[in-house]
């Protein structure tokens, strides 16, 4: 296992990168620690699986260097830096057998048989196809194959860190959420270093400590899920993560006050926002919805099971609040917004707010 | 909906009938006539049952052409099969080498087989031919019209210089449908360069393999017109192949019975190769 240091990381797909925005990683600067179970999360074309790439040794970065423990490893094939990485669609070997598929990896490093059988027997339970093991891979379903392609990843124990790139899209939603307790569980048991990346927030939220989101090319915030959610560092992460994603209006700010439209906005502190456009954000969870407060037009009740969401037009503005299954929702409604969820923007990054 | 029973439906594929009778039925039917029968012209035929299959099954001349056509079909195989593999192994994946490779590998294909046949005649002679006389410069005695090793290792050169092409586009076009991600994933499970080959390349290839092998056999066993320029299907009958063997037998000698019964045996023997062929294939299909 390994502490995985980026420093100052920049890459472009083009030879001769001028502009910024010719770099599909624009500048990354982070630490994975060691033993620490990461999420990359971002929508499509962020960069996430560049950076994944760039980790496993299977891209070289344009600028930058990447330390594994301290020891340089920017120059180094993926073979030599030892790590493993299950890619979004299974890779198998067709005419292997199961067995053989985890095997493989073991004995193209020449580990002693004998290490091997138990190995791959131990991989096989925990991917749940020791039945399968005598079975020609090819035949198996897709689901099947990405378990021998994450069974692959795991087979390894020395590895310096585990990637994940998207790993379970092909998997069927109920097991989804089997592999991803069981990966969980790994990482607990065998104290991996593990980077995950993916584009569906529960995915992330559920098998990181730590979610770094992705934005363009940059790293937008990195945080526990629970900062993640309330305190968005950038209007990206705010609409990105949670669903509904973060209402953001753009406001004016009058010391303690925010002004939206005709409508006054008590904020719990002054924000330090002296420049840019100012915009407030508050999650659909802080939006109350009543008799009391803003006046608001209803447009749509979606009700998505354990709750309701509420479409509303606020002085123009779209805003959708979240409300409990059996409420109701009144005939005059009003909002009010709860102070402890209100964030402050400042082209699009979040401000603090002093007393 | 009831559904209507009768049998209009034919006069949709008549016109396909009546082309495939006219074009291979017809013509068929002549063959098997003119097997059975004798005839010295003049449109009069006597009956000759099954005796010029029997003479031809017993005939030396039939069965070493048929050997002689073997094993030409086997060394071009043998040969081209590997090296095919072996260029589109080493052929570009991506950039301006893509097409300047695919049109120079095509261009044998598109060269008309008897102009095949034309060139490598000239190329080879020893007086003014650029590989005969530079061959024979070196010190190597090298003639194709008199000695039956060089004839043979002539027509091989030219089929392999002709064949090897379809070879590789087809095993180029199955390596370029494997997806980055497997050797990306060689490069995690640490793969050497044969184990990359032996697990990922070859499966993906095999397919069209089947197929190339398929083709450059049935192609090798009906040869005819490149050696037939270039050797006549001498020196002596050294590259006498069953196709030269067979037009020298209907139109050299005008044994026109014999004839017909050897192209009905060719005829059989083509079809059971592909019956065995298509049935690997199906099977292979079947399995995965």
């Amino acid at each position: 296992m390994a502490r995985i240091e980026v420093n100052h990381i920049r890459h472009s797909y083009l030879p001769n990168p001028q502009k910024d925005s010719d770099f599909a990683l624009k500048e990354v600067h982070h630490t994975f620690e060691d033993g620490g179970a990461y999420a990359l999360l971002g929508p499509s074309g962020c960069g996430k699986t560049t950076l994944l790439n760039i980790i496993s040794g299977l891209l070289h970065p344009s600028h930058g260097q990447l330390l594994f423990n301290g020891h340089d490893v920017t120059r180094l094939s993926t073979q030599e830096r030892n790590i493993a990485q299950v890619f979004q669609f299974p890779v198998i070997y067709d005419t292997m057998t199961v067995y053989d598929n985890l095997a493989f990896p073991l004995r193209n490093r020449r580990v002693p048989e004998t290490d091997v059988d138990r190995k791959v027997r131990e991989t096989l339970d925990m991917i749940d196809l020791a039945s399968l093991a005598k079975k020609k891979a090819r035949g198996l379903t897709a689901d099947q194959k990405q378990k021998i392609s994450l069974g692959r990843g795991l087979v390894r124990s020395d590895v310096n860190a585990i990637l994940f790139d998207e790993p379970l899209t092909v998997i069927d939603p109920h097991m989804k959420w089997v592999l991803r307790s069981q990966l969980k569980q790994l990482h607990r048991r065998f104290g991996y270093t593990m980077v995950y990346v993916t584009h569906d927030q529960t995915e992330a939220l559920t098998f990181a400590d730590r979610v770094v989101v992705m934005y363009d090319g940059e790293i937008v915030q990195i945080g526990t899920p629970a900062e993640l959610f309330e305190r968005p560092r950038h209007t990206f992460v705010g609409y990105f993560i949670g669903s509904p994603g973060m209402n953001v209006l753009p406001v004016a700010l009058e010391g303690k006050t925010a002004k939206l439209g005709a409508q006054r906005i008590e904020l719990p502190g002054v924000p330090k926002a002296d420049k840019g456009a100012v915009e407030l954000g508050i999650r659909p969870e802080y939006v109350r919805l009543g008799r009391e407060g803003m006046a608001v037009q209803v447009s749509k009740v979606e009700d998505v099971g354990r709750h309701k969401v509420v479409r509303a037009n606020l002085e123009g503005k779209e805003i959708a609040a979240v409300i409990g299954e059996d409420d109701e929702v009144p005939a005059e409604a009003k909002v009010r917004f709860d102070p402890a969820g209100i964030n402050i923007y400042a082209d699009s990054w979040r401000v603090e707010m002093g007393a | 909906m009831e559904k209507t029973w009768n049998n209009k439906a034919w006069f949709l594929v008549l016109p396909v009938l009546v082309l495939v009778a006219f074009s291979a039925v017809i013509p068929l039917m002549t063959v098997v006539n003119y097997s059975v029968q004798d005839t010295f012209g003049n449109n009069v035929f006597f009956w000759a049952g099954t005796e010029w299959f029997e003479e031809l099954l017993a005939s030396d001349r039939f069965w070493e052409a048929m050997v002689r056509n073997l094993i030409f079909s086997f060394i071009i195989l043998a040969i081209e099969v590997p090296l095919g593999i072996f260029i589109a192994l080493n052929m570009p994946k991506k950039g301006w080498g893509v097409p300047v490779c695919l049109v120079l590998m095509a261009l044998p294909l598109l060269i008309p087989w008897n102009v095949v046949g034309t060139i490598w005649q000239v190329f080879g002679r020893n007086d003014i031919g650029l590989l005969g006389y530079y061959i024979n410069a070196l010190g190597i005695d090298y003639n194709y019209v008199q000695d039956p090793i060089d004839a043979w290792v002539t027509v091989i050169i030219m089929d392999v210089w002709h064949w090897t092409s379809l070879v590789v586009l087809l095993c180029y076009a199955g390596l370029v449908s494997i997806p980055d991600a497997f050797y990306q994933a060689a490069k995690i499970d640490g793969a050497s360069r044969w184990a990359v080959f032996r697990y990922i390349q070859l499966p993906k290839m095999q397919r069209v393999l089947l197929i190339a092998v398929l083709l450059r056999f049935m192609d090798s066993f009906m040869i005819y017109t490149e050696p037939f320029v270039v050797t006549g299907g001498g020196p002596g009958n050294s590259t006498t192949f069953l196709s030269i063997d067979l037009v020298k037998t209907a139109l050299g000698q005008f044994d026109l019975g014999p004839a017909a019964a050897m192209s009905l045996v060719y005829f059989l023997i083509i079809l059971l190769l592909s019956w065995v062929f298509y049935t690997v294939m199906t099977n292979y299909d079947a399995e995965r």
